[in-house]
């Protein structure tokens, strides 16, 4: 079962595409503001980390989500209740 | 005002899409006068329709105008009242038999528009706590249905039936009911889904089968009842929603299914009660509309034939299109700024097609959305096809 910085890491590796050139992804970063993702965008990140750490992520949860940090913390919440 | 501060990015996006000089905003053209179901007047100009999701092009069917124009004189405009007060007439009740009819089903209710049809039974029929899978690039109305029925939501890659069934797997543990949603043909590329795979994988699961058929009835099936009748799947799907605004040529919505049930939505979907029927205008043409769906299939031969012919005069020029021949024929282009051009291009020779830019397109490519109807002539096609030759190069990168 993942954990909260593996769940972090594979965030990270799935935003890596979208970051500028010198960004770094952290735990703070928007999704939105920072990295310019549109809602498309983050639902398609979501389908990635399904299938990376084998978790079932309602879209419901974005709601909630504003970082990447926030993200990270419906994950590992997901990945105890499951 | 600051309320509208959210929207700063939305509006520094248009003003640097309009800076290139297109004399007609792409995302809001007026059509100065329609003139048939494929020809009007934009910016004075006599234009070919190449965007219209006029499948069988009945618009302007005398038979459907008439009777359109007649309900108006002997129905009045408008029915100024919900299907649960003063809203249902006896035109409504006998479009719902005609259609549960049509599709072989026992139940069919109408819905003001196609968008309340999906936003009425999708946020009625599950409930939060059921489980909804859905197809990434279905339609906005799906989304925002499954949204208001507050249960828990899923996507899954579009068409990918690996991909559903990995994630019906992985939630079979699940309480409640599972729904799996798609569509017939998805609206922007214009494929189709694999029905009697995605049929076959949630019927093992056990799951509910919903097919929103908006752009494939009248298109698709021996008797255009759509994609469901052409995989030979109906049995398996459990609800089918579609629209009037695209082959039957007015505007609103049905579900239709075999669940008697059904009708009890009528007492708890919140997009059925709280707004007016439809006018009885619309009705009687859909009406008219339905009926000459079923006793003239020449018209679908026709569409077939002038999607064929689109499909294979941009493929020849070298444009990456949907995966499949299909009434939808969308080049797809790398950049925003030649999708502009080339629009621009095609409208002032004539053509109006359909600008998509991302986010609204299944990946961040523009599209140059076609959609080819029953009602354009071979001249017409010829025209389109000879238009898109000519300005070929305006895209770059395509």
């Amino acid at each position: 079962m993942a954990g909260y910085e593996e769940i972090v890491a594979e965030i990270r590796d799935g935003l890596a595409p979208f970051a500028k050139e010198g960004q770094t992804v952290h735990e703070g970063t928007r999704l939105v503001e920072d990295l310019g993702l549109d809602s498309l965008k983050v639902m398609d990140l979501l389908l990635e980390v399904e299938d990376r750490i084998d978790l079932s992520i309602p879209l419901n949860i974005l709601a909630d989500v504003q970082t990447v940090g926030d993200l990270a913390q419906e994950l590992e919440k997901l990945t105890q209740e499951q | 005002m600051a309320i509208f501060d959210k929207f700063e990015q939305l509006a520094e996006e248009r003003r640097r899409l309009l800076e290139g000089g297109v004399s007609v905003d792409p995302l809001d053209t007026v059509m100065g006068r329609v003139l048939s179901p494929t020809e009007a007047i934009v910016e004075g100009r006599r234009t070919i329709l190449a965007g219209t999701n006029n499948y069988l092009g009945l618009t302007f069917d005398p038979d459907c105008v008439e009777a359109a124009a007649e309900a108006a004189r002997w129905e009045g405009t408008g029915t100024t009242g919900s299907r649960m007060a003063n809203g249902t007439y006896s035109s409504h009740a006998a479009l719902e038999q005609e259609l549960a009819d049509f599709f072989g089903r026992k139940t069919a209710i109408v819905f003001s528009t196609g968008y309340q049809a999906n936003l009425g039974i999708l946020s009625s029929l599950i409930g939060p706590d059921d489980t909804i899978l859905l197809d990434a690039d279905c339609h906005a109305s799906i989304y925002d249905g499954v949204r208001l029925s507050g249960a828990e939501t899923f996507r899954f890659r579009h068409n990918r039936v690996e991909d559903l069934e990995r994630r019906l797997r992985r939630l079979r543990d699940r309480s409640g009911e599972v729904v799996v949603l798609v569509e017939g043909i998805y609206s922007m590329l214009g494929d189709r889904a694999p029905l009697a795979e995605i049929a076959e994988v949630t019927k093992a699961h056990g799951a509910y089968l919903i097919v929103d058929e908006a752009h494939s009835l009248g298109v698709l099936g021996e008797t255009g009842r759509g994609r469901a009748e052409e995989a030979g799947v109906e049995a398996a799907v459990d609800f089918v929603i579609g629209t009037f605004s695209k082959s039957l040529g007015a505007i609103g919505g049905y579900c239709v299914s075999d669940y008697p049930e059904l009708d009890l939505l009528r007492y708890t979907s919140r997009p059925y009660i709280f707004t007016a029927s439809p006018s009885p205008s619309i009705i009687a043409s859909t009406r008219e509309a339905l009926r000459i769906l079923q006793e003239r299939p020449e018209l679908r031969v026709r569409l077939w034939e002038n999607a064929e012919r689109l499909y294979r005069h941009l493929e020849g020029l070298g444009f990456r299109l949907g995966p499949e021949v299909s009434p939808v024929v969308a080049p797809r282009l790398p950049r925003a700024e030649d999708a502009l051009a080339l629009w621009q291009g095609l409208l002032e020779a004539g053509v109006y097609v359909n600008l998509v830019l991302p986010p609204a397109t299944p990946d961040d490519s523009s599209l140059l959305r076609c959609s080819v109807s029953a009602g354009h002539t071979p001249e017409q096609m010829e025209a389109i096809c000879t238009a898109f030759s000519e300005l070929r190069d305006l895209a770059h990168g395509a």
